[in-house]
């Protein structure tokens, strides 16, 4: 017998707790149905698929994100993985004339091999992950730009050696940006919606995404339960690497060309998107639905906001406005359950 | 130096029927007192009545098992804590603290076992004992080095402390880290001072020097609590006894103090029947340790552990018992020597390879080594107890939660788990009950051999018996290795115990003898010698 009286907890203020779990899908609800009743032409299939295939990328981005987030890194890279793979994507097809098929094999390579790089510098050499990231960051952006002498590819363009491309973009290529499932739904969309399923199982139903938050948990209690802990670590940034060029797939088959500035807020918004995710569920930490969800929560406040005629350049703040709510939510709000 | 008892034998060998005497008046002046101390922290109460008194000039030795609240009263005492309810009295005022700073303004210095924070890394002896005068609001605003030094001089004087001004503190060993907060406590002209474990990381010579320091400090009238496992220590140094158990305080033992009736004030039970007779036994080994040097340098030591049989290893602060069991895990190498499992030899590359070999580890200080903060999926009993397992119950990747909240269930049932269900979080269970899923954990696969460092760390008596229960009654013939600072642990739930003492093995008892002089033994194989 214990002589320590072990209380039993009481029930947990479930009321306040429902509310919270679903705030954000309320408040999405809310802004949808005020959007609609300012704007008719808001909920309109098509206006309602645009939005999805503007947060598209920045929500396949975002999921990266939360799975390094979720061991306990940080993918600062995520941005300029994705604009250098549009400046890849456009400079193999054109310069070199490969397909569509060879150009997005030889693109997602390079993804998965900058994130082996980053993961590399964090797990190996030591270097912390907001530091290496950064870094390459910086690198990639510079680089990106050193093959055309800064300028943006397009087909009949002359190089910085004098020299006129040969090549074109594939039409195949642009498919995955501009067509669209049964004439309704983009295949960028799809692609989100594949995305976001396979990792959701990954990191939800599977004991490897377990170990992927047990190692953000607790590294240590991971490591001495037999977690192979570095491999883990690195898979999280080829996984977000890869994941951040297929993005930059995207954006190039829908802009039809190597558009030097692409992937200039992608990196930003991604983040807003997995921190957004962590007030989703009240989960607290970053998860896929959340991350997608969060995404499409900025994707329609924006959307709703230029369709009543918001200043573009007031959609920065808004967001910065969304992002401080929902951390302070997350975090401020009941700390003690 | 060697085998050279420091202490006198604790009492007579006679076990008494828990004479508990009645606490005698002090004849001088009560320095601090505290009545009806409560504190709770989230599920668990570590203090649920408590009453001390401490007169000046006296030594009060503070004794309890692990968990029984003594940790939480010195927190309160030294002002990191408030209490729920209760009072203290400081000569004769009662008073409440807002802040360590407070409770240090008033008059209680407390050294902490940590002795790394017992001043600043970076700064100079003679800078860390003028660091009060440094640090406080109305001081000066200019200080010239050799102010310093002279205010350092003085401080130092106070007990006698000889140490170069101009040596680092990072460089000082913890026996001379404590005296410098004992001389700054000193300096402020505490009315109490509070030792938290002081002789856990010295070494004989250092310790004796420690008592000369307190004596005096009592005779000069100052109170002291001393907070300690070692009862050889209490035998050495304290004028009265008392003892605590499940937050309140259950006996008080004047001088001489009768050990074995303490020990059973503090376990709830004689501690007689709570041991466990080695036996000789005949079983087939499992573990087996040839020639092995820890460190370089180190004695070579052997070790033999059979099926079946529970061994503790005991030891001071950073004697090795810890690196030991991490070289026998693959966290650590040893500097020469080989081990053998179940007659083969044994070379683990990391705590993977270990596992899938039913070697297995219980980390010290749960909350970093083997736990998951609650907001983590995963968090809950049956994720923490299905961790090391992933792998080997679902191969194929996908998480089946029914079994693991089976084997969850079980262990909840078969260890007296207090937990609503498979899901609770950890952090919503006492201490007592984390360190039961952390047992069932690796009681939850076929064991070979179980390493457990410092298991009973912040459980109270009544876990503790659970957690021994649990250990011995596995019936699945592994082996079982216990690193423990605390004889009566050790006591408690081994067939027989080691002493590591300068990264070396030394046989202490093999379950043998009147328990006094299974603990003579035990302390005075601990503190024989001198490291370095």
């Amino acid at each position: 017998m214990t002589e320590l009286t072990t209380t039993q907890a009481a029930p947990r203020p479930s009321l306040l707790r429902e509310i919270r779990r679903y705030a954000l899908f309320a408040l999405l609800a809310l802004m949808v149905i005020g959007f609609w009743y300012v704007q008719p032409a808001f909920i309109r299939s098509a206006n309602l698929f645009s939005i999805l295939q503007a947060v598209s990328v920045v929500a396949i981005l975002g999921v990266g994100v939360s799975i390094t987030m979720a061991a306990d890194g940080f993918d600062l890279s995520v941005g300029s993985v994705a604009a250098s793979s549009v400046m890849a994507a456009s400079y193999a097809m054109v310069v070199w004339q490969m397909d569509a098929a060879e150009t997005m094999a030889l693109v997602l390579l390079m993804g998965a091999l900058i994130g082996l790089a980053n993961g590399l510098l964090i797990v190996r050499v030591g270097v912390p992950d907001l530091l290496a990231t950064l870094a390459t960051m910086f690198l990639l952006t510079g680089l990106q730009l050193i093959p055309t002498g800064g300028r943006s590819i397009t087909a009949g363009m002359v190089l910085p050696d004098g020299s006129t491309v040969p090549g074109t973009f594939d039409p195949a290529f642009l498919i995955l940006g501009r067509s669209r499932l049964l004439d309704l739904v983009p295949l960028s969309v799809v692609a989100m919606a594949l995305v976001a399923l396979v990792a959701w199982f990954l990191m939800e139903r599977t004991r490897w995404g377990r170990v992927f938050y047990a190692i953000g948990g607790n590294e240590t209690a991971a490591h001495l339960s037999g977690a192979p802990t570095k491999a883990y670590r690195l898979s999280a940034y080829v996984i977000s690497g890869t994941l951040a060029s297929l993005g930059g797939l995207i954006v190039a088959s829908r802009v039809g060309r190597g558009d030097v500035s692409a992937g200039n807020s992608l990196l930003l918004d991604a983040v807003a998107a997995s921190l957004i995710g962590y007030a989703v569920l009240d989960k607290r930490r970053p998860h896929v639905i959340g991350t997608v969800v969060g995404a499409i929560f900025v994707g329609v406040l924006l959307n709703g906001l230029t369709m009543l005629n918001a200043p573009y350049y007031t959609q920065d703040f808004v967001k910065g406005v969304v992002l401080v709510g929902a951390l302070a939510a997350t975090f401020g709000l009941g700390k003690k359950r | 130096m060697r085998g050279d008892k420091r202490h006198p034998p604790p009492h007579p060998t006679q076990p008494t029927s828990r004479s508990q005497r009645t606490l005698p008046q002090a004849a001088s002046a009560i320095a601090v007192s505290v009545a009806g101390i409560e504190k709770s922290f989230g599920p668990t109460r570590a203090l649920a009545g408590a009453d001390l008194a401490v007169a000046s000039g006296e030594v009060v030795a503070l004794m309890g098992a692990n968990g029984a609240g003594k940790s939480t009263l010195v927190k309160i005492l030294s002002g990191s804590h408030t209490p729920d309810a209760g009072t203290i009295t400081l000569d004769g005022k009662a008073i409440t603290f807002a802040s360590p700073s407070a409770a240090k303004a008033a008059g209680i210095a407390t050294v902490h076992q940590a002795t790394d924070q017992a001043g600043a890394a970076g700064l100079t002896v003679a800078e860390n004992l003028a660091l009060d005068e440094l640090c406080s609001p109305g001081g000066r605003f200019l200080v010239s080095n050799r102010s310093i030094r002279k205010r350092a001089r003085e401080i130092a004087a106070l007990i006698d402390l000889d140490l170069p001004l101009d040596r680092d503190f990072v460089d000082l060993r913890p026996a001379e880290r404590q005296l410098i907060a004992i001389a700054r406590a000193v300096a402020a002209s505490a009315s109490l001072l509070i030792l938290d474990e002081p002789t856990s990381s010295l070494s004989a010579t250092e310790a004796e020097r420690l008592f000369a320091v307190v004596r005096r400090l009592r005779d000069s009238g100052m109170a002291v609590l001393y907070i300690s496992h070692r009862l050889g220590d209490l035998a050495a140094i304290a004028d009265r006894a008392v003892v605590m158990r499940g937050g309140r305080i259950v006996g008080a033992f004047a001088r001489p103090i009768d050990f074995p009736a303490a020990v059973a004030a503090m376990i709830g039970r004689p501690l007689e029947a709570a041991t466990h007779r080695g036996e000789a036994s005949t079983a087939p080994v499992v573990l087996s340790v040839k020639g092995a040097r820890l460190v370089a340098g180190a004695a070579p030591f052997d070790l033999e552990l059979r099926s079946g049989e529970v061994v503790a290893i005991t030891g001071t602060l950073g004697s090795g018992k810890s690196r030991l069991l991490r070289a026998l895990f693959g966290l650590a190498t040893l500097a020469e020597g080989t081990f053998g499992l179940d007659g083969k030899p044994w070379l683990s590359s990391g705590p993977g390879q270990s596992i899938e070999n039913g070697v297995f580890m219980v980390a010290e200080d749960r909350w970093q080594s083997s736990l998951l903060p609650p907001e983590v999926p995963g968090a809950s009993i049956a994720g923490t107890i299905a961790l090391p397992h992933l792998k080997r119950w679902f191969p194929g990747g996908l998480l089946r939660t029914k079994r693991e909240r089976k084997v969850a269930a079980e262990a909840i049932a078969r260890l007296g788990i207090k937990a609503r269900g498979p899901d609770d979080t950890l952090d919503e269970l006492s201490g007592g009950n984390q360190q039961k899923v952390v047992l069932a954990r690796w009681q939850a696969a076929p064991c070979r051999l179980l390493l457990l460092d410092e298991p009973f760390q912040g459980v109270d008596v009544g876990a503790r018996a659970d957690l021994i229960a649990a250990i011995r009654g596995s019936q699945s013939g592994s082996a079982t290795l216990i690193a423990t600072s605390d004889t009566e642990e050790a006591l408690e739930v081994a067939d027989r115990i080691l002493v590591m003492r300068n990264h070396s093995l030394h046989a202490a008892e093999d379950g043998h003898g009147p328990l006094s002089d299974r603990i003579d033994r035990v302390e005075g194989e601990e503190t024989a010698g001198d490291p370095r």
